[in-house]
């Protein structure tokens, strides 16, 4: 009985669109895009343990990021080869600008400018994957919950792995504290790269503290929303649907010099003191590029 | 010398798959088949008894047929194969201890293999991508099926404590699909509509019904110990499976899934339990390294071929979506070839005009 309802679906009629003739169908990006379309529509699209649907990521979700991130931002890409183009490593960044904006900057620009296109794998707290529809994308954009086993498998099975340790303190920190590194959080993320000996690359974000320069916070709001903050901002709420729009500031990132962790002895993930030790001397570097970096910049939006 | 296997659950699906599997295999002497109801199918050459776990009669047959070998896939999963939730809990949790006990009692037992599901890891935002056997859940199951296996395992590891002599396998297997099954997740996929859970997108993994049963025939063979989860390689969302078996589906709101979902006609087997509810909000992954190295057991299917022999298999592919995709296809198609086409007769023109010389 089934077979009745399959073969027409199969038939001749469906030839053209189908991959399996390419000569048949419009060429370049018409045909990609129809191509796109079906395969979504049928679900014929692989996403791995995670969620993440690399196709989805890279034709549709990073696409309305790519003007933003060459005409609005205008960000300068520095120490790129200090990220290794095959084997994990951990990506270790300050966070600021009130949306995780910061993120997806430099998960696009290891995608389009590091020659081996990598994809940035993030570890999120557990609120992202909570809230609907950011949860949702969160994963098919390729990250995960912040948690040991996940960074873990992320390492050891060869994926470039982006943390922010500064979490939402970093985040939703206001504009008067802009580039003053928080607490790093526990020290999660040098255990995990210690357990699977993967390099941490200290890398310093400049210019997104000014996208949505937070003068005020809301409590109230927050607490009634379940947000950890809600921002106020010289044009938040007050603009409305335009105070969203990001200050044009302009972007340095900077990959820094790898650290080597397969150095360490075997042991050392469960050893706090250098556990908390190499936290700390990430965390210096970071603060140092930012200085080096702030006194380098001419000017915030030109 | 040939075992002597105990299964109980024998009159339903997988438990009749599985004596009837066991009692093909030569290493086997004789299969008894344990149910409260009778075998809808036959059994094969196993011998069949009617007979409730809940109460000690179990312990009975256990000594006079000299069982070596006892395979318990008597966990009732959907209250409406027993009859109301309170039946179900009771040969769930009762039958198990009535079993359990007849098993410490026992001087021939030697095995004791113990379906279990994937679902006492329970489901939430701050689950790992994969739960591996020793990791305890962040959001444990707090009703139905899920609460009592997690209720099951712990009288078996009791079991465990009290006889070390006993090998103890547990399989946690994922959701079992196949073209056969029927189980609440194949009802749900079935609905005429399907409700889904609006602002996330599940990650699913599913265990074909030949895989599960071998799966449960290598452990209640071989004499490794311990817990195991089994699931087919790879993720499937929710959103993708819908769309692969092509059914119609609508986006709902948490908090009103369960109502729709039971709104919608023939939604009699399908679960919108509150846990089930987090699971198809959240999903779930197993990492099943561990079967395959110790229990010595890989799936055939991976969780995407599952699900397609499940789609295949109840006929679900409906007609009205996949018209719906190919007509999307054309008009794409359609439009696309027209924009081809204007932008080379507008390249043409523009040649034309800035005095290309043509023939």
């Amino acid at each position: 009985m089934p077979e009745a309802q399959v073969i027409p679906l199969d038939g001749p009629r469906r030839r053209p669109g189908s991959p399996t003739t390419p000569a048949a169908k419009p060429a370049g990006r018409i045909g990609g895009a129809i191509d796109f379309l079906r395969r979504r529509l049928t679900g014929d699209f692989e996403v791995d343990e995670f969620g993440f649907d690399a196709q989805l990521t890279d034709e549709l979700l990073l696409a309305p990021l790519r003007p933003l991130y060459e005409h609005w931002f205008r960000v300068q890409l520095r120490g790129i080869d200090n990220v290794p183009s095959t084997g994990g490593a951990l990506v270790v960044a300050n966070h600021s600008g009130t949306i995780a904006m910061d993120s997806v900057m430099t998960q696009l620009a290891l995608l389009d400018h590091h020659p081996a296109h990598r994809h940035l794998r993030m570890l999120g707290a557990d609120l992202v994957f909570q809230t609907p529809f950011l949860g949702e994308i969160a994963r098919k954009a390729g990250h995960t919950l912040a948690c040991m086993p996940d960074a873990e498998r992320l390492l050891s099975s060869g994926e470039l792995v982006g943390v922010w340790p500064e979490g939402f303190k970093g985040v939703g920190k206001p504009f008067s504290e802009r580039y003053k590194l928080q607490r790093f959080g526990r020290g999660g993320f040098v255990a995990a790269a210690l357990r699977t000996g993967s390099p941490i690359i200290p890398t310093a974000i400049v210019g997104a503290e000014e996208i949505y320069p937070m003068i005020g916070s809301l409590p109230p709001i927050a607490r009634l929303l379940g947000l950890p903050y809600f921002p106020v901002t010289p044009t938040f709420p007050w603009l409305g649907p335009l105070g969203m729009i990001p200050l044009p500031s302009k972007w340095i990132i900077a990959f820094g010099e790898p650290i080597p962790t397969d150095d360490m002895p075997e042991s050392a993930a469960d050893d706090p003191m250098l556990v908390l030790e190499l936290t700390d001397r990430v965390r210096e570097n970071i603060q140092q590029s930012l200085y080096r970096l702030l006194v380098q910049r001419d000017g915030v939006f030109l | 010398m040939g075992r002597v296997v105990l299964v109980t659950g024998a009159a339903r699906h997988l438990g009749g798959h599985m004596t009837r599997a066991l009692a093909k295999d030569p290493a086997v002497d004789r299969v008894i088949g344990v149910d409260v109801v009778p075998p809808r199918k036959g059994i094969g050459d196993a011998d069949f008894i009617r007979a409730d776990i809940r109460n000690p009669v179990i312990g009975k047959i256990i000594r006079s047929a000299d069982v070596d070998t006892v395979v318990h896939m008597g966990v009732i999963a959907t209250p409406v194969q027993a009859g109301g939730r309170a039946a179900m809990k009771e040969i769930n949790v009762i039958g198990t201890m009535q079993l359990l006990a007849a098993c410490q009692k026992s001087d021939t037992v030697q095995r004791l293999v113990v379906k279990s599901t994937t679902s006492v890891y329970g489901a939430g935002p701050r689950d790992p991508a994969l739960f591996t056997e020793e990791m305890a859940p962040k959001h444990p199951p707090t009703s139905g099926w899920a609460k009592d296996s997690v209720e099951v395992e712990g009288y078996v590891r009791g079991f465990g404590r009290r006889r070390p002599d006993v090998e103890v396998a547990i399989l946690r297997l994922a959701n079992v699909i196949g073209p056969r099954i029927q189980t609440a997740m194949t009802a749900y996929f079935s609905l005429p509509i399907v409700p889904v859970v609006m602002g996330y997108d599940a990650r699913l993994q599913f265990v074909h019904e030949d895989d599960a049963i071998e799966a449960l025939r290598i452990a209640t063979l071989n004499q490794s110990t311990g817990i195991y989860n089994v699931a087919g390689s790879g993720i499937i969302t929710v959103s993708q499976a819908i769309r692969r078996a092509g059914r119609p589906w609508i986006e709902v709101p948490r908090p009103l899934l369960g109502i729709a979902g039971r709104s919608i006609g023939s939604a009699r087997l399908a679960d919108f339990s509150a846990d089930q509810v987090r699971f198809l909000t959240y999903g779930r992954g197993v990492d099943t390294t561990r079967a395959a190295r110790s229990l010595g057991f890989t799936p055939r299917y991976t969780t995407a071929r599952a699900f397609e022999d499940f789609v295949r298999g109840h006929g679900l592919r409906s007609g009205l979506t996949s018209r719906a995709v190919e007509l999307t296809e054309s008009l794409a198609f359609q439009v696309g070839n027209a924009t081809e086409r204007l932008t080379q007769s507008a390249g043409d023109v523009l040649q034309g005009a800035t005095g290309g010389r043509r023939a």
